[in-house]
């Protein structure tokens, strides 16, 4: 089997992948009765017609990135984190306590402070998770997925209750949001008149920490060989109910500097809504970036425009918001369907074998071309 | 705490625990055979949405008294369908079940939410299927009203108990279930075909989930809204564990989680005070709390469970 | 189905040929079994006969080559066909859904009994019952396959494929879990079936192949080297056949180096993965500069003495001490940092991490170590050149040792495991199962590097299945027998024999 043979079968598994996905999708637009081609036109190139457009695609691909790394380490380290969502909540209610309970502290202290804020509520918030599955062995997909559905529930009663914004009591409209964050925890805009925030740079900084730890650390060997094959990691001396653990802190803490970025740089304040969803987006960056931070980035940026894509096809051609979730649930079928065949050296060299049946026999024909040309 | 306060609790809990047992047990032949499926949430939602539209459009017409039972045929239908789609990615392609199964739930929360934007578009009520009390059995004082008094799927349902426990481990297809899922490469050399059998386990699977979620939106809510699953079809998977694989442990784990809702609803109604949220957190606090608890019980699993099946791989 | 199959009275396998990634398991393969015949079907580990029987039994599918079956061709998809036509299996790894009873077992391929709503246990059970009279196999229906032991587990295979209407029996290395005893007791009733069957025979153990077939079938690398009549030739003949060359594993030279005791365990309690007491009470001494065999019949507390010796199991009541130091329930690293090094059973899974590469696997034990790691910075240039010192002095074939260690071949991959343990050299090595599966040129070379680490003075515990690996290695042979050990030999006074009696818990004297 040659490389170029593996090269054109990874690219047409893909291919075939991405086909697959666009029809599910075009499927559904069918039924409500839009038109698939002109949808995905909008959606992929739409963004593209002003720089606002292409500053907001990067502004949805920084969280993206945030919540795609954590999900790599955990992933990598054999522990599933559906909780992202969850997580950036807790994040986001630490990391804006924090901002408005030291408002006169100096800026780059009381950023420092509110994004490490936000990184400790998610990592918590994660490592609950992480101690059920290593301690009691509860199914971390079904523990995340809860704890998602509880976090929602402490965000609305925070902002509800104690951290509401003592505005909208007086003005009685009782909007259940926190009050604006002081100015010296706001991050700078990147570009003036866009979002774009400096939390771009944290989040390409991070990716280049993450790729160090996992791949020239010892705790980055110790997780990634617990998730690649736990027995064997135990055998080897190393704790794997601790690297689990340590994995699911670890990607509940860019979760949660996830949702402080946000609050800071986007938001500026606590509102309902918040996370838009990333948690489960940054999942399926992850899996299409292949759990690696160089491909992370361009995954979230891809995400981004398909995020920034179909918020425009909701505007001009009235395709429900929802329509993102179908698209994303479409992609992470396809995903791992087409990683048993990209990965599996056993249907590979099936394949090489099939194909190799017809390049035999066209092998004597084309030698003869060459000769005549 | 009064003798009416507990009876309403039980009144209101078993009625409640209908969506869940259905979905759980499809979810139990999932598991049974070797599929530990996470889609179930999202082949609820789709239910709930297919379920409720037959009778939302044929208020009037000739096909208005039917639209009910058309609309329970769509959801398992539908739910048929989604099995065969999450069969195809995890017994076909061999996909990781726990992701595949979240991609799963994405896609049928998103296009249910998606066409009842489109086609439906704001909250709006339905009938719903009525209260049929079985003649003589619910004149029994005390228990008739409680257990003899519902509309037909809850009966149905809790006749599914035993019709699943018989189906399990008294016929032959579920000694084949059975068998792909603990020991699949043995049942492979007695030519049991393992795939066709997890393809038809999920079959099963999803026609009950889309059951289960039709019965929210025709029987319990009466209408349908986005978030009107809210995680159910997870809390289903996690009962799977709860019930050890069995139909008579599932029942049991559906009404604890049916009895905790009613209970947090009674305690809503009789005022007292107790933050909404809190309440509403209740069943997936409780859904740790028993996952927790059952950590001796995956030893009784199916050995198998969240592994494809190929007859050739060799390690 | 079973009443329908025609008897089997001449079946030929033509040019069989069958790939998997990176291996050509059959090549080009012919031979021919007729009726009443015993046909043993030899070669080493990895040879192919195995996978050639899985072709037979309707489980793999040949790329190439035909089957004929009474001179027509037949096909097999399933196993049911191969059922379908008389051909019957039973697996190393025994087919048998563990928590099921026998009955079930039974029923869920005797498809002709299977009514829509109905499951007729019964008349399975009485077809059970019918075939083990028959064939003089007693058994119990109702029992549970997890309550019955290796050999009673054996039987039940045996009985559910003729059950299925068997009337060409493959059996894959049926005696590699047995004592000698069950051994010869399994051989006379396959010699008293031979006149209603045919039975193909898989076995790499010589004096079974000249005790019980009419012809051989030598198979290397894929390709049938030889097939003749086994009566015109000497065992030896054989294995030279085999082996395509003289091989002379090495044996233990027999002086005794006697050092102190490094490990021992002292009345253990230990439990199973299933809450049974696995050891009960077991008492061990490994001393320095020895090689320690273990006999036993698989399945006798093997696997866990060996995880409750390296801390990867806990230890209920008694004394795991290492090197005159107090060891029980300590973690797995400790014992590691203490110098016990470990050969596991389950390479594939236990022994390395198949994702990672072969330089990585190299350290899997000593990546966070002063010489491979500063502060937390792994030290990639000394994990590359570590692993290219350890490839060249442990001969390991691989393209590179960036290559995926899950990507070698069986040997290869013990050898890796090997290189990393032995170049820690440990002051005790526990090495389960250490050949299994592996050629006989890796073997050699796992004997003599086992040997070496001897005379450098560590002590071996060699937990072994092959009574042969035990009897030509070890200065001192220990017999383990549910949980305990039966009796400590001095090897120049084993025999087969008595090792075989002491297996099977028969204590002497």
């Amino acid at each position: 089997m040659t490389s170029k043979f593996k090269i054109a079968y990874g690219a047409g598994v893909i291919l075939l992948a991405a086909l697959a996905a666009a029809v599910l999708g075009a499927l559904v637009l069918k039924a409500i009765g839009a038109s698939p081609l002109d949808t995905y036109v909008t959606i992929f190139t739409g963004p593209f017609k002003d720089v606002f457009g292409i500053t907001e695609i990067l502004v949805r691909a920084v969280p993206l990135i945030l919540v795609g790394l954590g999900i790599a380490i955990a992933f990598r380290s054999g522990i599933i984190n559906i909780g992202a969502e969850g997580q950036m909540l807790i994040g986001i209610l630490a990391a804006t306590a924090t901002a408005l309970a030291l408002p006169g502290l100096p800026r780059y202290l009381l950023l420092t402070l509110v994004v490490l804020a936000g990184a400790i509520g998610g990592g918590l918030w994660a490592g609950i998770a992480g101690i059920l599955r290593a301690r009691l062995g509860v199914n971390e997909i079904l523990s995340t997925v809860m704890l998602n559905y509880i976090a929602a529930q402490f965000y609305t009663f925070f902002l509800r209750g104690p951290m509401i914004d003592p505005g909208e009591l007086e003005t009685g409209s009782g909007t259940p949001q926190s009050m604006r964050l002081p100015e010296s925890a706001i991050l700078s805009h990147l570009i003036p008149g866009t979002r774009l925030h400096t939390g771009l740079i944290l989040a390409l900084v991070l990716c280049v920490c993450v790729y160090f730890f996992l791949w020239h650390t010892t705790f980055g060997f110790r997780l990634r060989a617990a998730g690649a094959e736990a027995k064997a990691a135990r055998y080897a001396g190393i704790h794997v109910p601790g690297s689990l653990v340590m994995a699911m802190v670890l990607s509940g803490c860019f979760a949660g500097i996830a949702g402080a970025v946000e609050v800071t740089g986007v938001h500026h304040r606590a509102i309902e809504n918040i996370t838009s969803g990333y948690g489960f987006a940054g999942i399926v960056v992850a899996l299409f970036g292949a759990l690696h931070p160089a491909g992370i980035v361009p995954a979230a940026v891809f995400f981004g425009l398909l995020l920034v894509g179909s918020d425009m096809t909701q505007r001009s051609a009235g395709v429900p918001a929802n329509m993102i979730l179908v698209l994303q649930g479409v992609i992470i079928l396809c995903i791992v369907s087409a990683k048993m065949y990209l990965n599996n050296a056993y249907t590979q060299e099936r394949a090489a074998r099939f194909f190799a049946r017809f390049t035999a026999k066209a092998a004597p024909e084309s030698t003869k071309d060459g000769g005549q040309s | 705490m009064t003798h009416g306060f507990v009876y309403n609790i039980l009144l209101l809990g078993v009625p409640f625990s209908v969506a869940l047992l259905l979905a759980s047990l499809g979810e139990m032949f999932n598991q049974r055979a070797g599929v530990f499926n996470l889609g179930c949430e999202g082949i609820m939602c789709m239910g709930a949405f297919l379920g409720f539209l037959p009778p939302y459009f044929l208020k009037t017409g000739p096909l208005a008294p039917y639209g009910i039972l058309i609309g329970f045929a769509i959801a398992m239908v539908a739910g048929i369908i989604l099995g065969l789609l999450f069969a195809l990615v995890t017994v076909t392609f061999r996909a990781e079940q726990g992701i595949a199964g979240i991609g799963l739930q994405m896609l049928g929360w998103g296009v249910a939410g998606t066409l009842f934007r489109h086609y439906v578009g704001g909250v709006t009520g339905v009938e719903g299927l009525a209260a049929w009390a079985i003649p003589g059995l619910s004149r029994i004082p005390f228990l008739g009203e409680l257990l003899f008094n519902h509309n037909p799927m809850v009966y149905i349902a809790f006749l599914m108990v035993p019709a699943s426990w018989y189906i399990l481990f008294k016929t032959p297809w579920g000694l084949k279930v059975r068998a792909a899922g603990t020991a699949p490469r043995a049942a492979d050399s007695m030519g049991i075909n393992v795939n066709r059998v997890r393809y038809q386990a999920l079959m099963l699977g999803g026609a009950m989930a889309g059951l289960g979620g039709a019965y929210l939106s025709l029987c319990q809510a009466k209408m349908f809204a986005d978030d009107l699953v809210a995680g159910r079809g997870f809390i289903a998977v996690a009962l799977v564990y709860f019930g050890r694989w069995n139909p008579v442990g599932i029942m049991g784990g559906a009404l604890l989680f049916s009895l905790a809702q009613s209970l947090q609803l009674s305690i809503q109604v009789g005022g007292i005070k107790f933050p909404y949220e809190f309440a509403v957190m209740l069943p997936y606090v409780l859904v740790i709390l028993v996952l927790s608890l059952t950590r001796k019980a995956r030893m009784l699993g199916p050995s198998s469970l969240g592994i494809p099946y190929n007859r050739e791989m060799r390690y | 189905m079973r009443t329908a199959a025609e008897p089997i009275r001449e079946l030929r396998l033509e040019g069989i040929t069958k790939r998997f990634p990176g291996i050509l398991a059959c090549n080009n393969i012919s031979m021919q079994v007729s009726r009443g015949e015993v046909l043993a079907l030899v070669g080493e580990n990895g040879a192919g006969k195995s996978t050639l029987m899985n072709i037979l039994a309707g489980l793999y599918q040949p790329d190439s080559g035909t089957i004929t079956l009474n001179g027509r061709e037949v096909r097999f998809h399933t196993p049911n066909d191969a059922y379908a036509h008389g051909i019957g299996m039973v697996h190393q790894n025994f087919m048998l859904v563990p928590n099921m009873t026998v009955t079930e077992n039974v029923a869920l391929g005797l498809k002709e009994h299977h009514r829509f709503m109905n499951l007729d246990l019964k008349s399975a059970k009485a077809r059970i019952m019918e075939v083990s009279e028959h064939h003089q196999l007693p058994v119990n229906p109702d029992a549970h396959i997890w309550q019955l032991s290796v050999g009673e587990q054996q039987r039940v295979e045996l009985i559910k494929t003729l059950c299925f209407g068997a009337q060409l029996l493959i059996l894959d290395e049926p005696t590699s879990a047995l004592t000698p005893q069950e051994t010869d007791d399994l051989i006379d009733r396959l010699k008293r079936m031979t006149g209603e069957l045919s039975i193909i025979f898989i076995s790499h153990k010589l004096n079974e192949v000249k005790s019980l077939s009419d012809r051989v079938a030598i198979l290397r690398h894929g390709a049938v080297v030889f097939n003749g009549q086994t009566a015109d030739h000497t065992s030896a003949d054989l294995a030279a056949l085999m082996t395509g060359r003289e091989i002379h594993l090495p044996r233990n030279e027999g002086l005794s180096l006697d050092g102190g005791v490094v490990l021992q365990a002292r009345d253990l309690h230990v439990r199973g993965d299933r809450g049974h007491l696995a050891l009960d009470g077991l008492d061990l001494e490994l001393h320095a500069g020895e090689i320690l065999g273990l006999a036993g019949v698989s399945g006798n507390g093997q696997r866990e003495l060996a995880e409750a010796l390296t801390g990867l199991r806990r230890v209920e009541s008694g004394r795991v001490e290492f090197l005159d130091a107090d060891m029980t329930n300590r973690s797995p690293a400790s014992m590691i940092a203490a110098g016990l090094g470990y050969i596991p059973e389950d390479r594939h899974h236990e022994g390395i991490v198949p994702k990672f590469s072969v330089k990585e696997n190299l350290v899997l034990k000593d990546f966070h170590t002063v010489k491979f790691s500063w502060w937390v910075v792994l030290k990639q240039s000394e994990i590359a050149h570590n692993a290219e010192a350890l490839k060249a002095s442990f001969d390991i074939r691989c393209s590179s040792t960036s290559a995926a260690g899950g990507s070698l071949s069986g040997g290869n991959i013990q050898k890796v495991i090997l290189a990393r343990e032995l170049a820690r050299e440990p002051k005790a090595l526990v090495a389960v199962y250490p050949t299994r599966g592996v050629d006989m040129g890796a073997q050699e070379f796992i004997h003599s590097q086992l040997l070496a680490r001897r005379r450098a003075g560590g002590g071996v515990l060699l937990i072994s299945e092959e009574l042969e690996e035990i009897m030509n290695l070890s200065d001192r042979i220990a017999v383990i027998y549910k949980g305990r050990i039966l009796k400590v030999l001095n090897s120049l006074d084993a025999t087969r024999e008595r090792l075989g009696l002491l297996m099977a818990g028969v204590a002497d004297e």
